[in-house]
């Protein structure tokens, strides 16, 4: 399942997108300690897969969470990370 | 030399007469749908205040978003080149210029000499301007100015996590249904908007000379929190509304 | 604009409904399911899991006690307590608040799962518009999610957008949709990205002397305007169905249609359930599952 975590407002729109068939094969989860506004943290999903997503409290102001890392010329920090090449973005 | 700026604002129209470079008349009217009547008002009354007429005035420049309808003046300036303009006039430190109207919100950063070295606008999103601390004093049935007194005897930190007006003002309200006292969730209601201005802030670099400026300046619980969030102190000057139309009369003196 | 105190013009309509096909529960395996929304609360009952009965309710101030009501308003008259119910699943913003329950999933596992229900095993494309929410679901012939993007930002797209309008017009949320089409030429949006600038455009334009009913459906277009957003941002499979309050809105489900040229499922029962339904489908196939465990012991 493609889940994507974010928003769209008159800005323009920022979405995070996880793959959890991918994210539930990887025991690393090196996004966690790799995204620096800590925004990644872990769940047990419907289908009891332990599967990362965007929390709760951070997924409407991705905007200003990932100005930082994306401002820059290298790859996102947490794709960086993904061994299981499960996170993608809208922006 | 005699100037005029009018600032045709979403909400309100403000007009003012600068008679070589001191503030002499101001006149205020709700913009109410037509901006062109209201210029005309306020221009009619600031006039009629300072005991001239049309004719004694130079130059006229229009700001705010309604100079897109009201085109009779000299020259129009932008909203940020007002606001630059007109803070730095009354508060000459001034570093930062935080410019918050009703439907919008503009943070400028002024470089040594007064001239805007970088700025952000959030004209998308009503949460971060006026029309929301007015929908949430509406919520909590008490007006702008006594929102921002009952902030400030706040004893707990409530936080409030809706970033929209329109499902703030459900918060807001299933918050008052949980007994939270209207000083919590007024300190929580400018909290919120204290964060989002505050990342417009990061975005122009934080420094030290604050200036806030707009209607919602007088509301000294909303800029209370927004000290405490940017850890700077923020100067409010009198005629917090009228700083724009200022900074608009000033651009029409120095282009002579 | 004057503001008439008496009438809630954002009530819409709660209800109650019991299966007059199924006389009798006894025997059969009740399972339920309950969907606590920030803006209404629906509790479904499942016997052998074909819908029995149900309730559609306003959330009220406190989410345990809006499950108890819904709960209790579906098992009205029907000699159900909560002893019966083999199995209860909460789902919603309010989920953890269901007290009764035995787990909880989320609202877009559900979604899926109901809307495959109500709508049949060749819906892929699910769009859920909530009270305080906009959801683009893919799902597969099971009703399993493959994948999903939500709105809960912004107002724009959801039912409390739409509740806005009703109240500034001083129109029941119910009549919005007959109303925007009562018109001669459609016109065009308002601000599709702000239910405030929205508001403020649509003042205006009475001020101007449009009709309500133009108005509305100038309001109509930029909701679909900014749901159809969503739905390309996420992507469009047939076939397509609605689920969620605003599905009864034919305002903003027909210009959802007209825009992207296409059409959606016609439900054939209330929209709103879609969550609750398919929590209680998926108590069912727990309670089956584990039996067949036992069984097999």
């Amino acid at each position: 399942m493609i889940a994507n975590y974010g928003y769209e407002d008159g800005s323009g729109h920022y979405y995070i997108k996880i793959d959890t068939s991918k994210c539930a094969e990887c025991s690393d989860k090196g996004c966690i300690s790799a995204c620096p506004e800590k925004l990644f943290v872990t769940e047990l999903d419907d289908f009891d897969d332990e599967v990362v997503l965007i929390r709760e409290d951070a997924r409407n102001t991705l905007q200003t969470s990932c100005a930082q890392c994306k401002a820059g010329e290298e790859k996102e920090l947490c794709a960086a990370a993904c061994v299981a090449a499960a996170i993608g973005f809208s922006w | 030399m005699i100037t005029a700026g009018i600032d045709c604002g979403s909400q309100n129209t403000k007009g003012v007469i600068l008679k070589d470079g001191k503030l002499v008349a101001m006149a205020l009217l709700p913009t109410e749908f037509d901006a062109d009547l209201a210029a005309q008002g306020v221009y009619e009354q600031s006039m009629s205040k300072a005991g001239i007429t049309k004719a004694d005035v130079d130059r006229l420049v229009i700001t705010g978003v309604g100079r897109e309808i009201v085109k009779w003046g000299d020259t129009e300036i932008n909203e940020v080149g007002a606001a630059a303009r007109g803070a730095r006039f009354v508060i000459p430190d001034t570093e930062i210029v935080i410019d918050m109207g009703a439907d919008s919100c503009r943070v400028i950063r002024l470089n040594e000499d007064g001239s805007v070295m970088k700025y952000e606008v959030n004209d998308k999103c009503a949460s971060g301007a006026g029309t929301f601390l007015e929908a949430m004093a509406r919520a909590l049935q008490v007006t702008t100015e006594q929102m921002g007194e009952f902030s400030l005897r706040h004893t707990k930190e409530l936080a409030t996590n809706a970033q929209c007006v329109v499902f703030a003002e459900s918060e807001v309200i299933s918050l008052i249904h949980a007994k939270e006292t209207r000083e919590d969730i007024a300190y929580g209601v400018h909290m919120g908007i204290a964060n989002r201005i505050a990342s417009m802030i990061r975005r122009v670099g934080l420094t030290d000379h604050f200036t806030m400026i707009g209607g919602p300046a007088f509301n000294k619980g909303l800029v209370s929190c927004m000290s405490k969030v940017f850890g700077r102190e923020i100067k409010t000057p009198d005629n917090n509304q009228f700083i724009s139309a200022i900074g608009a009369a000033l651009f029409a003196a120095e282009n002579q | 604009m004057a503001e008439i105190e008496k009438i809630d013009y954002w009530r819409w309509t709660e209800s109650n409904w019991k299966n007059p096909e199924i006389p009798d529960w006894h025997g059969k395996l009740i399972t339920a399911g309950v969907d606590i929304g920030s803006t209404s609360t629906q509790a479904v009952i499942l016997a052998d899991g074909v819908p029995y009965a149900y309730s559609n309710m306003r959330t009220g101030s406190n989410s345990p006690d809006s499950a108890i009501s819904a709960i209790n308003w579906a098992m009205k008259d029907t000699g159900l307590t909560l002893e019966d119910l083999t199995y209860t699943i909460g789902t919603g913003y309010g989920r953890v608040n269901v007290p009764f329950s035995n787990k909880t999933v989320t609202e877009i596992t559900c979604h899926a799962r109901g809307g495959n229900y109500i709508y049949g095993p060749t819906v892929r494309t699910i769009l859920d518009m909530g009270g305080q929410d906009c959801k683009a679901i893919h799902c597969d012939e099971k009703g399993t999610v493959t994948s999903f993007m939500m709105n809960d930002k912004c107002a724009a797209g959801t039912g409390r957008g739409m509740e806005v309008i009703a109240n500034l017009l001083a129109v029941r949320v119910e009549d919005i949709g007959e109303m925007s089409f009562q018109i001669d030429e459609e016109p065009a949006p308002v601000s599709s990205t702000c239910v405030i600038f929205a508001k403020s455009e649509a003042t205006k334009l009475m001020r101007n002397g449009w009709t309500k009913e133009k108005v509305l459906a100038a309001y109509c277009h930029a909701m679909a305007l900014r749901v159809v957003r969503l739905l390309e941002r996420n992507g469009m499979e047939l076939d397509f169905a609605i689920t969620g309050g605003i599905a009864k809105n034919i305002g903003v489900t027909r210009r959802i249609e007209s825009i992207m040229g296409i059409k959606a499922l016609v439900p054939t029962m209330d929209t709103q359930i879609a969550g609750a339904l398919g929590a209680a489908i998926i108590a069912k196939e727990i309670v089956e599952k584990k039996r067949a465990k036992e069984a097999a012991l």
